[in-house]
């Protein structure tokens, strides 16, 4: 038997995922799209960020995953699934080179972030710097590849249906939410583990612990990178400020953070709110004169972290809880 | 000592805590000029928290502070050395990474201080020769005593009124403990007024003209030291009689 | 061949020991910061461009000469980081780290959109050309000369404020024992704020010398930014003699590694580098004690 809360959450799964079929329009699909994509991309962040393990720099990994696509594409004709692969496994070794170093000798904290940080920018440097192929700041598009009024390509992983798009994304959303779940469990754990195992010799517990942080770290950065190949594909272009560098690394931590970044649905609910806030100060402000909008993001941010420092959920949780004890 | 000398630090119902966890209940008690006075008591019974009230470094919820006759209980914590106030924080306090000389510098620091810098700094180094030595040694590098009459130097460099030391021998081999109390012998002969809080009962009472017995944040004797010695409840709780 | 070959690597190799001076002239500042107060300005390099703006605009857009412009500038910058610290960080001092670190990002977007709003995104250069100087077949910039002797005579001057002075010696002892300051007459919120002026000064110093080498756009702060993070990194956080030490090797990496390949890659060397030291001794290749 189901308990209350999980069967009004199937119901609005459900209600969320016969969205396309009432027909929403373009640019409300869209929204939709981006939303579930930056919601996965942003969770996928949050499995390490919740353990301590703040990466600034997660924007490498995400401009690894579309540059590989693309490029092997373009280049090479090779299919985005394999040329996924390739991304991914680009994503593993330079995981491994950053995380393996600041794990095993304990660095975490400013030094880690530090460190992420210069690497989503060196991740940028080299996308610029191999401008013949890449195209450097002026950004790249994936070749076409529906012709003669074809909707999709399996083949080229390019559909212009964005219903389609939209069950892609959800799919991978809900899988990032129960990876997250999984990850949570695991170390709950491991943590107990920790505290019952408390006569074992410290070096087997380092171990552990260490592979457990580079698991998730590993973890974290290849879902990373598969949102990279998703929004390549999808968005159809790509330049190295959007996919890589400090500006969307930055945008990752804050938008988790201003969701909240202990509970599950944190990350989508700062993904939203960040989502309608940059579409509405467009919309509103838009390009009369340039910049004003992310003058407005820069400073609510630093309002942000000043004001509501446990993100959205988190203040919405604590204020709950204190009008319950109140009771 | 002489009796009829002014006070120089007053304390009157004076109570502090730690949040809502109240510490002293009503304190008073006064230090002459030129006198040296102990408290003594127990662990926890807020001889700690009686000094950093002193200094200010906590806010005391209710009471007076005087220090000759001004009070100062809206002081900020940083102005009090100003008023002639210095203090030998528990544990020694150094700063490890800084020479024993930029430590007595830190304690210079007030401005009027700091034109008497060489010659305060002269004094100290006579009064304890092995920081002479040292001066140029990082001071987390020297043992228990030679910190401590590091601290106590430092506190000099202000050139204080008074002097408040915080139980400057717990830690100390016995050795070192009988040499710190002869420092603080030898300040009250001097003429340094010291406040000086101890659990160390028997060497205290033996360096100092008046005493105070603090017992869970209450005064519950005072008198010549030489009174104390002779208390009936503090030779049984105390000295083990 | 042969002979040119090696004379265009010398001049490589000590046109890397003045980029050297500069660069340690920018970890200075954030080593300070971070030193003392235990918070990271992510958006140090920002504050620089701040600072090249303001100079930028008030020789060529205010005709004020330059001997003007550039302390104005320095003494502009020194107040951003007061305020910066006063407004910005202060709130979150007692926050977690990533809330610290995420707040000066917040102001490094703030920063970067408030100048191109200002000036918008226009590569804008300060027209000022030093002459250079010649020494047999190598020619080296008449301003990074200057930026290097600048550099080292600031370097030296904040030497000898920490180890000589009161107010530097109270610096150098606050990330010691903050709990004591006051018995000694230290308020320990001045000297924050103090530090960060300072910071902040060094800031507008550098802002000072990069104008005179590199045109100035919102964006110019991603240049040098992360690798002052690596090289302050490298020399261990907080550690000023480290960051010094790093500075000139991270230089030189950039600066023989963009002899033999273009100039990105020079960066990219750079940072080859520093991960593999990072797998030698992770806590930067000169700290003796911290970690994180």
């Amino acid at each position: 038997m189901m308990k209350k809360r999980q069967i009004v959450a199937l119901l609005l799964l459900v209600a969320l995922a016969a969205t396309p079929l009432f027909d929403p329009g373009k640019y409300a699909l869209h929204l939709m799209v981006m939303a579930l994509l930056w919601s996965y991309i942003y969770t996928s962040w949050s499995i390490m960020g919740r353990l301590g393990l703040v990466s600034f720099g997660h924007g490498a990994f995400l401009g690894i995953g579309a540059y590989t696509v693309v490029m092997l594409w373009n280049l090479a004709g090779i299919s985005p699934w394999l040329g996924a692969l390739v991304a991914v496994a680009i994503t593993l070794v330079v995981a491994v080179l950053i995380g393996l170093p600041c794990f095993r000798f304990k660095i975490v904290g400013h030094y880690f972030a530090l460190v992420t940080l210069a690497l989503s920018e060196v991740t940028r440097l080299i996308i610029v710097g191999l401008r013949d192929s890449t195209g450097g700041s002026l950004g790249l598009t994936p070749k076409p590849a529906l012709t003669d009024g074809a909707t999709s390509s399996l083949w080229a992983m390019q559909f212009s249906d964005k219903a389609v798009w939209f069950y892609i994304v959800l799919l991978c959303w809900l899988a990032a939410l129960w990876i997250w779940h999984r990850v949570d469990r695991s170390m709950n754990r491991l943590a107990l583990e920790a505290i019952s195992e408390e006569e074992d010799a410290a070096a087997s517990i380092g171990v552990n612990v260490t592979r457990a942080k580079l698991t998730v770290t590993l973890l974290s950065a290849v879902m990373t990178c598969i949102g990279g190949v998703l929004y390549a594909q999808y968005q159809l272009y790509i330049n190295p400020e959007t996919v890589s560098g400090i500006g969307i690394s930055l945008q990752m931590v804050f938008g988790v953070i201003a969701g909240g970044l202990f509970v599950m649905l944190g990350p989508t609910v700062g993904a939203v709110f960040l989502l309608l806030l940059s579409e509405s100060l467009r919309v509103l402000i838009g390009n009369k004169v340039l910049g004003v909008d992310i003058t407005i993001y820069g400073l609510l941010l630093v309002l942000f972290i000043i004001y509501m420092p446990k993100g959205i959920v988190g203040t919405l949780l604590q204020r709950l809880d204190q009008r319950g004890s109140a009771r | 000592m002489n009796s009829t000398a002014p006070p120089m630090l007053t304390l009157a119902g004076l109570s502090a805590g730690y949040g809502s966890f109240q510490v002293l209940f009503g304190v008073s008690m006064e230090v002459r000029a030129g006198e040296s006075v102990a408290v003594i008591g127990p662990n926890g019974a807020g001889k700690t928290t009686l000094l950093r009230a002193i200094s200010k470094l906590i806010q005391p919820t209710a009471g007076q502070l005087s220090m000759e006759g001004q009070r100062y209980e809206a002081l900020p914590a940083h102005q009090v050395i100003s008023r002639g106030i210095a203090q030998v924080p528990e544990g020694r306090r150094l700063f490890p990474r800084l020479t024993v000389e930029d430590n007595l510098r830190m304690g210079a620091f007030l401005p009027a201080a700091r034109p008497h810098f060489a010659q305060r700094l002269e004094r100290v180094y006579s009064l304890f020769p092995r920081m002479k030595e040292r001066r140029l040694q990082m001071a987390g590098t020297l043992s228990g005593g030679e910190q401590q009459m590091c601290a106590i130097g430092r506190a000099l460099m202000s050139g204080p009124k008074l002097l408040l030391l915080d139980e400057p021998s717990a830690g100390l081999a016995p050795v070192v403990v009988q040499s710190i109390f002869d420092v603080v012998r030898k300040m009250g002969a001097e003429g340094y007024t010291v406040l000086i809080v101890e659990q160390n009962i028997r060497q205290v009472l033996k360096v100092v003209d008046r005493a105070y017995l603090l017992e869970t944040g209450r005064i519950h004797a005072s008198g010549s030291a030489a009174e104390l010695l002779a208390n009936d409840a503090v030779r049984r709780a105390y000295l083990g009689v | 061949m042969g002979q040119i070959f090696d004379v265009y690597f010398l001049e490589a190799v000590l046109n890397g020991l003045l980029l050297g001076g500069l660069f340690a002239l920018l970890s200075l500042g954030l080593n300070l910061i971070f030193g003392v107060i235990d918070v990271v300005w992510i958006c140090y390099a920002e504050l620089i461009m701040v600072g090249m703006y303001a100079i930028w605009w008030m020789h060529t857009q205010q005709g004020l000469p330059l001997w003007v412009a550039m302390p104005a500038g320095i003494a502009f910058v020194g107040a951003v980081g007061a305020g910066l610290h006063q407004f910005v960080i202060r709130p979150v001092l007692a926050a977690e780290p990533i809330n610290q670190l995420l707040v000066t990002g917040g102001v490094l977007f703030l920063l970067q959109a408030l100048a191109t709003v200002a000036f918008g995104v226009e590569f804008q250069n300060l027209g000022v050309r030093l002459p250079g100087v010649v020494v047999g077949e190598m020619s080296f910039s008449g301003s990074r000369l200057v930026a290097f002797a600048t550099a080292m005579a600031a370097i030296a001057a904040a030497y000898l404020f920490l180890n000589r002075s009161y107010l530097g010696t109270a610096i150098r002892a606050i990330s010691q024992d903050r709990a004591i300051m006051p018995l000694m007459g230290v308020d320990p919120a001045r000297i924050y704020l103090l530090t960060s002026a300072i910071g902040g000064a060094l800031a507008g110093l550098a802002a000072c010398l990069l104008v005179l080498q590199y045109d100035v756009h919102p964006a110019i702060g991603l240049s040098f930014g992360p690798l002052t993070f690596l090289i302050c990194v490298m020399g261990g956080l907080g550690n000023l003699i480290g960051g010094f030490a790093a500075a000139f090797v991270f230089a030189q990496f950039i600066s023989v590694g963009g002899f033999f390949l273009q100039l990105e890659w020079g960066y990219v060397l750079a940072f080859g580098f520093f991960i593999a030291t990072m797998f030698w001794k992770p806590e930067g290749l000169f700290s003796k004690r911290r970690k994180a």
